[in-house]
């Protein structure tokens, strides 16, 4: 009885690691989503591809220019935060649209084109990115965690804390909020809607590449790796409340441990299937979400 | 400090103004009046970028205006109140004022990331500045409040704190006082007096003819979206015309 108590405790340990460890991928994707939908007031459905920039500009980066993981991490980040600003001032813009279903529309071609760029580039096979420190399983109460599991958790947590010091600390961050609050007023108050746009573009592009460096070593690399999970980073928005940053943290470490729990204990095979049930649950019975205003 | 030119504004082909020219010099307080629907508010809009004029041009210090978003003419030093509320309900009272300090230096996403030392002393110190508003206007204790909770007058403060922060060249009040009982009038008022003995240039859109009587350097009076009457307060109290614009409507009226 000892020992399969002890069994039980161990396997739930490894399950709630695991769930901990996707979750953190999902608040990340999901924090993209909030930023942009905070000050623009619309769903990017370019952030799927951004974790999938992500993972292959990381790459790049440690393959072809033969980077360190560090300066290799950072380039890759860099490199999708760049991509982002660009989409948002010569693809987004010009539409000068301020109606939200074309912007919606807009950013779904976006999102094909882009993802169409990562094709040609790094074209169709699926790639190995390593981990960020070698793959040896460290054990934690008998659970066994990969080290890259736990380097999610702590550059999710620091991602975290820069992003709040940004919006809390900054004017550039004031502006956002403010943005986010009252367009009409943060206009007369003198703050320029276009760099504010601009910013919210480039830090969706650094929390979705970011998860996709931290992430496609676990999965594994290819263009179309950000669609699944970027969907579901999408559903765990919704499920924390569109665009509350602490709705999409809650919202993506619960999907995350639903899925690994419902996997462990029941069926991998219905993984996948709980987020888009979650997220229909949601919009039934919560649409505003648990933590939405 | 602004010139206004043969300002007009239609909408759908009604016109709101029609022809509107007058200067408000610097270091001055010049009020604006008009019987309701005269046209004050689409003024202040159109000075302020928020509509843009149908025809003529608005100089601010020289330069052309009519037209430009409202974010530039704001980094230009044109801060304005509204007559109906524009704050940020879910900031704090002091982001609120905060973000009337947004103007000064740039803060880019590199700037925020490189030069934090510069950064954070340049926040200190912007932060102070914000303090220091609250203060005049009796704020202080509320600066962590969410604004969207705070009383109406309350509210008034806080867009006239965020209004005055930054020290605009020019400030535009849309009626400051309107919903504001006796005892906070007053106060306004004082404020608006400092204001205008440290040299504010200021355009005061306002119905308590008492407050533009004792502030106003000039008067401005609307009527029907036409200028009728430019003057001191005491040459425009005896204009025939705006005697008519006013009594002749609380003849029809009463």
């Amino acid at each position: 009885m000892g020992v399969s108590s002890a069994h039980m405790l161990q396997d739930f340990l490894q399950f709630t690691f695991a769930g901990l460890t996707n979750g953190a991928i999902y608040a990340l994707i999901a924090l993209g989503f909030s930023v942009v939908n905070n000050t623009m007031g619309i769903v990017n459905f370019v952030q799927v591809d951004f974790v999938s920039l992500g993972g292959m500009l990381m790459f790049s980066a440690l393959f072809a220019a033969g980077l360190p993981m560090a300066p290799g991490l950072l380039l890759a980040v860099a490199g999708v935060a760049l991509a982002a600003m660009l989409i948002e001032r010569f693809g987004l813009r010009p539409a000068r649209s301020g109606n939200h279903l074309v912007l919606i529309f807009l950013t779904v071609g976006l999102s094909i084109i882009l993802r169409g760029v990562i094709k040609l580039v790094w074209g169709k096979n699926r790639m190995a990115l390593p981990p960020l420190t070698p793959d040896v399983p460290v054990k934690i109460f008998g659970a066994s965690v990969l080290p890259q599991a736990l380097w999610i958790l702590l550059l999710t947590l620091v991602t975290i804390a820069l992003l709040t010091w940004f919006f809390y600390r900054t004017s550039l961050g004031l502006s956002m909020r403010a943005v986010a609050n009252n367009p009409t007023a943060a206009a007369v108050v003198g703050i320029p809607a276009g760099r504010v746009r601009l910013t919210s573009y480039a830090i969706a592009g650094a929390l979705g590449g970011l998860a996709g460096v931290l992430v496609t070593p676990i999965t594994t690399l290819s263009y179309d790796v950000g669609v699944l999970l970027g969907l579901k980073g999408f559903a765990a928005a919704i499920l924390g409340g569109f665009g509350s940053f602490p709705g999409a943290i809650l919202g993506g470490l619960g999907l995350g441990l639903l899925e690994s729990l419902t996997a462990g204990y029941w069926s991998s095979a219905y993984k996948d299937v709980v987020a888009f049930v979650v997220l229909l649950l949601v919009l039934f019975v919560r649409p505003k979400g648990l933590l939405g205003k | 400090m602004l010139k206004l030119d043969g300002v007009s504004k239609n909408f759908g082909g009604l016109p709101a103004l029609s022809e509107v020219s007058f200067t408000v010099p610097q270091g001055q307080l010049t009020a604006l009046i008009g019987p309701n629907g005269a046209g004050k508010s689409t003024l202040i809009n159109c000075i302020t970028g928020v509509l843009q004029p149908t025809r003529g041009a608005i100089r601010f210090r020289d330069e052309e205006i009519a037209g430009l978003p409202p974010h530039t003419i704001s980094r230009r030093g044109v801060a304005r109140t509204f007559q109906n509320l524009k704050i940020f309900p879910r900031l704090t009272v002091l982001d609120n004022v905060l973000t009337g300090l947004t103007n000064e230096g740039g803060s880019s996403m590199l700037m925020a990331m490189l030069r934090l030392p510069y950064l954070r002393h340049r926040e200190r110190r912007l932060k102070l500045r914000a303090l220091e508003a609250l203060d005049r206007f009796q704020l202080a204790d509320k600066a962590n409040w969410p604004a969207g909770v705070l009383a109406y007058g309350d509210k008034k403060r806080v867009e006239l704190a965020r209004a005055t922060v930054g020290n605009p060249q020019l400030l535009l009040l849309d009626e400051p006082v309107a919903g504001l009982n006796a005892e906070e009038s007053f106060a306004v008022g004082e404020q608006l007096k400092l204001l205008r003995s440290s040299g504010h240039t200021m355009l005061l859109v306002e119905h308590d003819m008492d407050l533009v009587m004792q502030l106003a350097d000039r008067v401005v009076v609307l009527d029907s979206g036409k200028c009728i009457a430019v003057g001191t307060p005491d040459e425009v109290r005896r204009n025939p015309l705006v005697l008519e614009a006013y009594l002749g409507r609380m003849d029809a009226t009463a």
